[in-house]
């Protein structure tokens, strides 16, 4: 199984690449959250996995089991972490909600929340979500 | 008859930190019930009270999705592999 035993360093180094991919994705998904996962070597996101939303909703998201699987053991499978988990809000800030804490299954990623409130000017911000404390992590877009 | 069960992170503080184990039973809901009498408290984060299996968690027998299976009552043979994952989900919606 995928290990995301490694500490998170209080800050996220993004790529713009991957930042502008998830913002992408989440304006195609538009009014419907998108999810995915970020993934990388050594704790460095290197690749974007854009996913299915299998709840097809406006206000939630869950990856599809089967998918979800696969992905996992394709990032597993280059020796890579799993460093993060995306989705969009796409008429609420970038902040975790009650269901994304209560959801909150992995507390070592890095939970990324891209809102599209302001659909011109995207936010995209990272949190460590932990036992459902919320901790923000300082984005570097690189 | 003994089956490998992945655990994932979150669940192996039950299993005394270990990513694999073995358990025994002829179906999913025997094995897990192997499991909780091995390590008290782990089935209770797989199945819930009523008994079913708990609507966040994904189970896979040999990398198939056990809802599309027979959830709970699929069978399990010696060799099999059990991986266990919790979901990622969330959303908006409080």
């Amino acid at each position: 199984m995928i290990e995301t035993g490694r500490r998170i360093a209080p800050r996220v180094s993004l790529p713009f690449t991957i930042r502008d991919a998830m913002i992408e994705h989440a304006r195609r998904e538009f009014p419907k959250e998108a999810c995915g996962l970020l993934g990388g070597p050594r704790g460095t996101i290197e690749a974007i996995y854009p996913m299915r939303n299998a709840d097809d909703s406006a206000v939630t998201y869950r990856l599809d089991p089967t998918e979800q699987l696969r992905v996992f053991r394709e990032i597993e499978d280059r020796g890579w972490d799993l460093i993060a988990i995306y989705h969009s809000h796409t008429h609420s800030e970038a902040y975790p909600s009650v269901t994304d804490r209560r959801l909150a299954f992995y507390p070592e990623a890095v939970y990324v929340l891209v809102s599209l409130a302001a659909p011109e000017d995207p936010v995209v911000r990272a949190f460590s979500i932990r036992d459902g404390d919320v901790d923000e992590l300082e984005v570097t877009v690189s | 008859m003994a089956v490998t069960v992945r655990i994932p992170t979150i669940l192996r503080r039950h299993v005394g930190g270990e990513p694999f184990v073995e358990a025994s039973g002829a179906t999913l809901r025997e094995l897990l019930q192997d499991l909780e009498r091995r390590y008290p408290g782990f089935g209770g984060s797989i199945v819930t009270e009523d008994g079913a299996l708990h609507r966040f968690i994904n189970l896979y027998v040999n990398d198939e999705d056990v809802r599309y299976l027979g959830s709970l009552e699929t069978a399990v043979k010696d060799g099999d592999t059990v991986s266990i994952l919790p979901a990622v989900a969330g959303g908006e919606h409080t």
